[in-house]
């Protein structure tokens, strides 16, 4: 308690809360986000989503258990800033190969303790996310909420280009920043489907997840062209997660248009985001977003309830998509935009998109009826908002990982038969 | 899916009196389950034989039956109301095994009842072992290698193969009861007898050990759809080998990683679907190694367990409840979440806070008894904290435990065992985290302390952190105490108390300097999701951080101190009463919050009250609260010892105390002034006198004359007490009875030898006094009270002495100013009445006299000490014939203390208790005694020996055994009484006689009911031995001859078949009238 160095965070609304550094010295702004996983924070910091903001953890005590290498979800911390209730000072755990303060100094990561995290989560919750600047040396909290307000936020921005690779891998091989995971999970020897993954920001646990289902991945530039893409002959194309303002990717999603129909597609996360743009919905920014590993999650084709690991900030709008297909969507007349109707019904909503034909609501969160997945009937293309590859996070929705292989084989009912055995 | 709409009436099946491994969490369970089944339309029936329980009040049930719970008497609720379903899972051990015999006898079948919440294969999958490890080796989970025996024989075989040491545990026993951990072929032979011959179907699993790693438990739901959810984890400190009810448990797990989490998710689910728990909560238990991270299941309860108990009260996810709605078809995600009300139950709670629970043993009550702590749990009770970080939670564990500590030591009372100190780390006992702690301050490394304790060292890294910080406030006067200082020892869990010992001031000054830095107490609330989504139930716990949460009042606030960790003397009996006038205060208007830190409890469900706080019973932390609530008043009479030594210092604070004042309490435990106030009303009274030192007690002696009953002031439950015969024996205890209570006096009161014993439960609203019920004690007095069976209405006293102690009764509560529940004590010798004792608050007894009347007395007293008169109550007639006899039998947890003396005695030993009621005395103490499985047997040998005094007594009671057609054994001086009243005897030999001797009879299984009371104190003598044997083997035990007399009764009730049921509804129950508006709080308090 001594030899502690003071750290403050300051929140562009003038809000500060003082602390002691548990990391790198310095100053860094980011959006402040909370997630609310009890564990997983090491995969949560190497998440390339995260690029751009700083995450607060409820969980109060953090670092317990150390870090190490098999649980880095990428070469890297993208997170902006760390900030916790209690950073543990030692690590125990027979995985552990260093102590958290020690790895996030090395990743110069700027991380603060002793702060009221559940205050910030409640100011986070009421006011919604907001730009923040955590600081070693500016102690001043005026001047550091002057600086979170000076600072870029994320609507708008491209993150993207800044966590991705710039040249294509594949994977299980060392990826070209020099990065080589690990744990690669078990490569098929014998592929059955040979899928090309967008990364957007991809976290290794999906790649890893893709090779357990059976596939063979490379992983490309998320600038990379639609020719380019079908050039590698693919059975499949993977969209993966990734940070910042889905609408700023439109290289992607413009890209995707022209994959649509040709293969089949598989979108995450921010994957999902350029799905749901390229069949011409719009997204929004919520609140404070989804991030935690304990949101439900409703199949609608199954009625079943998943328990799932998410992380974002932006929503799609399924109702934006187009006007609804009562016919495909049981006979019903629901609003397509009230989705808690359709929920009721254990229904699930089909709308035509004006270029790509019908589209469903396959997945729903039940906290607040927004949307978690959607499938474009006529183009074998699906894609959910949560992360199945969990990593943190419960691992309930890991048949998508079979469904996307059944898709490749060609099969209609490849998210209604999957999951009945699931864990 | 929907609500079944098949079913329309549900049996629900309670677990009968709390014993040890099965406490007040299943009335927590079976109240929440009973309520949510009613509300939504069901016709419940419920069977449960405690009395001092809310689910029990008839408003919770449409038949509620305190009846035994066993088949036997099951099977007649069955006959009589036909229900269309059994709720087995909500019933603990007793509820399930009692379900399963009724399955399989038919009688389910018979009758077309179906089982719901678990199905009779799934219940033998998850219960029985060896089924068990086979479904996990289907699943490719790991089990501890093990094998079963049904022979000691066997057992040594295994230890061939696996070597020492060995974990055994029998085969459906609860609470892990005949199970331990053997390190040599003497005590796996001990044990595997043991275990054996406690195990129903004479089994016993013999497993290798896991000792030293880590344990947690996980809580799962699962529900028809087969959505499941992990509801809690929890990581016990204590290593595998301690019970994980001794263990102190921490919820979230903390020292595993996403990954070993997630496995050890998918396994819970796995387990849950394979072993086929289609709805319902489950709990699992894994050890991990923590050199590798192997992980091996150790077992799963498919049913509501105390864990359950513990993680709703953790996360505010109501299992119980929800696991009665899955129960009736409904799906988790079809459930709203009552915290949030927006989101669906289908989810994980999420929680941003740390829980510490730790258990509260009473091993002082059972001197001589092993107090290592192993495989069988041995605790009583537990304390469940909740702070931000792990070290404030623990140090708030660690005082609300109601033992004289302030926290984990530091508090001035530390005592440790130099010569053993290791000792005090490597072997688990009740004190070794005070041992750890110390460890820690004496400079010893976290490493070297890990490798003694098994410990997991992230624990200790924080244990070490708290006696960091206590050496810094050493370092520093009070007034030298900075404000950053003062808030990092706060965080640490450390109370003022403790401050005040370390900067050798005393607590009002911490709390003062506290102040004035401006560290002040914030209240968080329990919200389920880790402050995601707005919550709207007011459920709080106290950190020292940034933001207070408290939602301001919109009426008038009365605050209610509950009872604590269950021990014995405080048990479920207070909580039930503090319960009672929380739904009354708030049906008269007040806005009701209650403080307690028991997690088993009614109480501290978040919708029991309308604000709840899960903090210690301590002086700083009500104070706290009540610096927030500001409430109008605040009860301490309901709660038992626990509030009621905290009413003076709340006094002196300025917080107004409602009802009855802490200055008439005073004067009734006062024995000099309420002397003077029985000689001002003319009541007579035992002579008695008050001593402050050895000497000036063998004066008191001298003058009021032996035996003696030598008590400690202020203590509940008979703490201390013992009956003195000679001088001798009265220093010793004098002295033992000072340790107890420093601040307070011995009192010393002639013992009425052979007198009946009364007690009286009352209410007095200052004008008049209510009398809620007079029970007669079956024990003579001598016997504390909580141990003796006691009937309503009274079975041998003349109805003249009645009204006298219903006079008596009146004259005292109105003279010392009760405003609410009084309860007095009289003993009755020759005719005449003496009182023994006066409390002017609630009793033990509450529940029971409520119960056998239809009048809730803690309800009444709630009403009048918000200021309503009882003449406005309608309450009925006091003296009104009630058409049956209720029985209340006291449990004794004596089978769990072996080495112990089962004698009754003035100090209380009773974990719990039951009610049997019939139409006739000796049915109704059938019942009483078949409830607690104090098997009465129809035919075989009785052996009888009484002490000199009660020689000419025993003759009856030899003679109606001897005409119920049972053999009649005795020893030399009892048979030769019998032979002369010319009853045929056999005699035996007393253990030192020679062999074979009694012992060897009861050993050997050739007696089936012992009568054997002792006369005075005789430890370790013939009679001792006797008792050890009988607890032992099982043979109902009786010490008394009145308990004797009544025994013979009931044997006779039995071979007549005189025992039926009904139900409390068919007596006519007191409904409360609607308060005439709501009255004035200030008027309230004047």
């Amino acid at each position: 308690m001594t030899d502690r160095r003071p750290a403050l965070l300051a929140l562009e609304d003038g809000t500060a809360f003082a602390g002691w550094s548990c990391g790198a010295p310095g100053t860094a702004d980011g959006e402040a986000v909370f997630n609310t996983s009890m564990t997983g924070y090491q995969e949560i910091l190497t998440d390339p989503s995260y690029a751009g903001q700083i995450v607060t953890m409820t969980m109060p005590q953090i670092g317990n258990y150390g870090a190490n290498r098999a649980d880095m979800e990428s070469r890297g911390v993208f997170a902006r800033g760390f900030v916790v209730r209690e950073m543990s000072r030692i690590s125990s755990s027979w995985r552990a190969e260093e102590g958290l303060p020690e790895f996030l100094t090395r990743h110069g990561v700027v991380a603060i303790e002793g702060v009221d995290t559940r205050r910030l989560t409640r100011h986070i919750r009421e006011r919604g996310a907001m730009r923040a600047v955590i600081s070693t040396e500016d102690l001043d909290p005026v001047s550091l909420a002057a600086k979170a307000a000076g600072s870029p936020g994320l609507v708008g921005r491209d993150l993207v280009r800044e966590v991705a690779v710039a040249s294509p891998y594949e994977w299980g091989s060392e990826d070209p920043t020099g990065y080589l995971p690990v744990d690669t999970g078990v490569l098929p020897l014998e592929p059955r489907h040979r899928v090309v993954a967008f990364d957007s920001g991809v976290k290794s646990n999906i790649l890893r997840q893709l090779a357990w289902a059976g596939c063979a991945v490379t992983v490309v530039p998320p600038t990379t062209s639609a020719s380019d893409v079908m050039a590698m002959r693919p059975d499949g194309v993977f969209l993966a997660n990734g940070p910042g303002d889905p609408s700023a990717v439109d290289y992607l999603y413009s890209t995707l248009r022209e994959l649509l129909g040709e293969v089949p597609v598989f979108g995450i996360c921010l994957g999902h985001q350029m799905l749901s743009l390229a069949l011409g919905a719009t997204t929004y920014k919520l609140k404070y977003g989804h991030r935690g590993g304990n949101q439900p999650v409703i199949n609608l084709l199954t009625g079943r309830v998943e328990i799932t690991s998410q992380n974002h900030g932006f929503c799609v709008d399924f109702a934006s998509v187009g006007s609804l297909n009562s016919e495909c969507s049981g006979g019903l007349e629901h609003d397509p935009a009230d989705i808690g109707a359709w929920v009721a019904a254990r229904t699930a909503p089909v709308v035509d998109s004006a270029a790509f034909g019908r589209v469903q609501l396959t997945h729903v969160n039940l906290n607040d009826m927004t949307v978690e997945g959607l499938r474009a009937l006529d183009r074998r293309a699906f894609s959910v908002q949560y992360h199945p590859e969990a990593a943190p996070g419960p691992h309930d929705a890991r048949y998508l990982f079979e469904a996307y292989s059944a898709l490749m084989d060609g099969r209609d009912d490849y998210l209604s038969d999957f999951g009945k055995g699931r864990a | 899916m929907p609500r079944r709409s098949d079913i329309q009436t549900i049996l629900v099946i309670g677990s009968g009196p709390i014993v040890i491994g099965q406490a007040c969490e299943f009335d927590y369970s079976g109240a929440q389950a009973c309520k949510v089944l009613r509300d939504d339309g069901f016709r419940v029936v419920l069977v449960n034989s405690n009395p001092a329980t809310i689910m029990t009040d008839p408003e919770f049930a449409d038949r509620t039956y305190v009846e035994p719970v066993t088949p036997e008497f099951v099977e007649k609720v069955i006959a009589a109301e036909r229900p269309d379903a059994l709720l087995p899972t909500l019933g603990g051990q007793t509820g399930l095994n009692c379900a399963v015999a009724l399955a399989e006898s038919g009688v389910l079948e018979r009758y077309g009842v179906e089982l719901i919440g678990a199905k009779l294969d799934v219940i033998k999958k998850g219960e029985d072992r060896r089924l068990f490890a086979e479904a996990m080796v289907r699943i490719g989970l790991e089990v501890p290698r093990g094998g079963y025996a049904h022979a000691v024989g066997d057992a040594e075989q295994f230890a061939g193969e696996f070597g020492f040491p060995l974990v055994i545990r029998p085969s459906f026993t609860m609470g892990g009861a005949g199970g331990g951990i053997v390190y040599n072929v003497d005590e796996l032979r001990d044990q595997v007898a043991h275990g054996l011959s406690l195990s129903p179907i004479t089994e016993v699993l013999i497993e290798e050990s896991v000792i030293g790693w880590k344990e947690y438990e996980m809580e799962v739901m699962r529900d028809v759809h087969d959505n499941a959810v992990i509801v809690c984890s929890i990581e016990n400190i204590d290593a595998m080998g301690v019970h994980t009810g001794d263990s102190i448990t921490v919820a979230p797990a903390q020292t595993l990683s996403d990954r070993e989490y997630q496995t050890m998710r998918d396994a819970s689910l796995a387990i849950l679907r394979e072993i086929g728990v289609e709805t319902g909560g489950s709990n699992v238990q894994f050890a991990v190694n923590p050199a590798d991270g192997r992980m091996v299941v150790i077992e799963m309860n498919p049913r509501v367990s105390r864990s359950s108990a513990l993680a709703s009260k953790a996360t505010g996810f109501p299992i119980a409840k929800i696991a009665a709605k899955l129960a009736v078809g409904y799906t988790l995600d079809e459930i709203s979440n009552d915290i949030t009300r927006e989101t669906p139950a289908c989810f994980e709670p999420s929680i941003d806070y740390t829980v510490v629970k730790v258990p509260r043993w009473a091993f002082e009550k059972f001197k001589g008894t092993d107090t290592t702590l192993t495989t069988r749990m041995k605790s009583v009770g537990e304390a469940m904290a909740i702070g931000r970080t792990f070290t404030e939670a623990l140090g708030k564990a660690f005082r609300s435990l109601e033992n004289g500590r302030y926290g984990l030591g530091a508090d001035g009372r530390d005592t440790f065992d130099e010569l053993k100190f290791d000792r005090g780390l490597t072997v688990p006992n009740e004190n070794r985290m005070f041992y750890v702690a110390d460890a820690l301050w004496r400079g010893r490394s976290v490493e070297e302390v890990a490798a003694l304790t098994h410990i997991d060292p992230w624990f200790l890294d924080r244990i070490k952190a708290i006696v960091e910080v206590e050496g810094m406030v050493r370092q520093v006067s009070l007034e030298g105490m900075t404000s950053e200082l003062m808030r990092t020892a706060k965080q640490h869990g450390l109370s003022d108390v403790q401050l005040g010992y370390l900067t050798r001031t005393n607590e009002l000054s911490v709390r003062a300097r506290r102040l004035e830095l401006g560290v002040k107490a914030t209240f968080k609330s329990v919200d389920t999701c880790a402050g995601e989504f707005l919550a709207t139930t007011p459920y709080y716990y106290k950190t020292y951080e940034e933001e207070d949460e408290v939602a301001p009042a919109t009426r008038p606030r009365v605050m209610i101190l509950g009872a604590g960790p269950n021990r014995i003397g405080q048990g479920i009996e207070f909580d039930y009463c503090c319960v009672h006038a929380s739904y009354a205060l708030h049906d008269a208007g007040f806005e009701t919050v209650m403080v307690n830190c028991n997690p088993e409890t009614v109480s501290t469900d978040y919708d029991t009250s309308d604000r709840l706080y899960f903090e210690p019973l301590t002086f700083e932390d009500v104070m706290d609260i009540v610096e927030v609530e500001k409430p109008e008043g605040v009860l301490v009479t309901f709660g038992g010892q626990t509030p009621l030594k905290l009413a003076k210092a709340l006094e002196a604070a300025g917080v107004p105390i409602l009802g009855t004042k802490p200055e008439a309490i005073d004067l009734a435990e006062d024995r000099e002034r309420f002397a003077e106030v029985l000689d001002r009303l003319g009541i007579a009274y035992p002579p008695a006198g008050t001593a402050r030192s050895s000497a000036e007690a063998v004066e008191v002696a001298a003058r009021i004359g032996y035996p003696l009953l030598v008590r400690p002031s202020y203590v509940l439950g008979g703490r201390g007490m013992v009956i003195a015969y000679n001088e001798e024996y009265l220093l010793k205890h004098v002295a033992d009875a000072v340790v107890v209570s420093p601040d307070h006096p011995v009192l010393l009161d002639r013992f009425l030898e052979g007198a009946i014993e009364v007690d009286v439960d009352a209410v007095c609203d200052g004008r008049e006094v209510y009398i809620g019920g007079v029970m007669e004690h079956i024990e003579e007095a001598g016997i504390h009270s909580g141990d003796s069976a006691c009937c309503i209405p009274h079975f041998t006293l003349g109805d003249s002495t009645v009204e006298e102690i219903r006079g008596y009764t009146r004259r005292i509560a109105l003279e010392i100013g009760t405003h609410g529940l009084i309860n007095i004590q009289f003993a009755v010798k020759d005719s005449s009445v003496y009182v023994l004792e006066v409390n002017p608050r609630a009793s033990r007894t509450v529940p029971f006299v409520s119960k056998a009347t239809g009048v809730p007395l803690a309800k009444v007293a709630a009403r009048v000490m918000a200021g309503e008169m009882l003449a406005d109550l309608a309450l009925p007639d006091e003296g009104r014939e009630l058409g049956r006899f209720c029985v209340k039998e006291a449990v004794m947890p004596f089978g769990r203390f072996p080495g112990a003396d089962s004698v009754l005695g003035p100090e209380m030993k009773s974990t719990g208790e039951v009610m049997g009621s019939a139409t006739d005395f000796p049915a109704a103490y059938a019942k009483s005694q078949l409830a607690i499985d104090y098997s009465l047997p129809r035919d075989g040998a009785a052996f009888v020996s009484v002490c000199d005094r009660d020689k000419r007594a025993i003759v009856g009671v030899a003679r109606h055994l001897n005409q119920l057609g049972f053999r009649v054994l005795s020893t030399r001086g009892t048979a030769r009484a019998l032979r002369a009243a010319g009853i045929p005897v056999t005699e035996v030999l007393k253990v030192h006689e020679g062999r074979p001797n009694i012992v060897d009879a009861i050993t050997n299984g050739e007696v089936h009911i012992v009568i054997n009371t002792p006369f005075g104190r005789e430890t370790r003598s013939d009679g001792y031995h006797i008792r050890a044997a009988a607890i032992h083997h099982g043979v109902t035990n009786i010490t008394t001859m009145e308990a004797a007399q009544a025994a013979v009764g009931a044997i006779e009730a039995i071979l007549e078949d005189r025992l039926g049921v009904s139900p409390l509804q068919d007596v006519p129950q007191w409904v409360p009238p609607a308060p005439r508006g709501r009255p004035a709080a200030a008027e309230a308090i004047s």
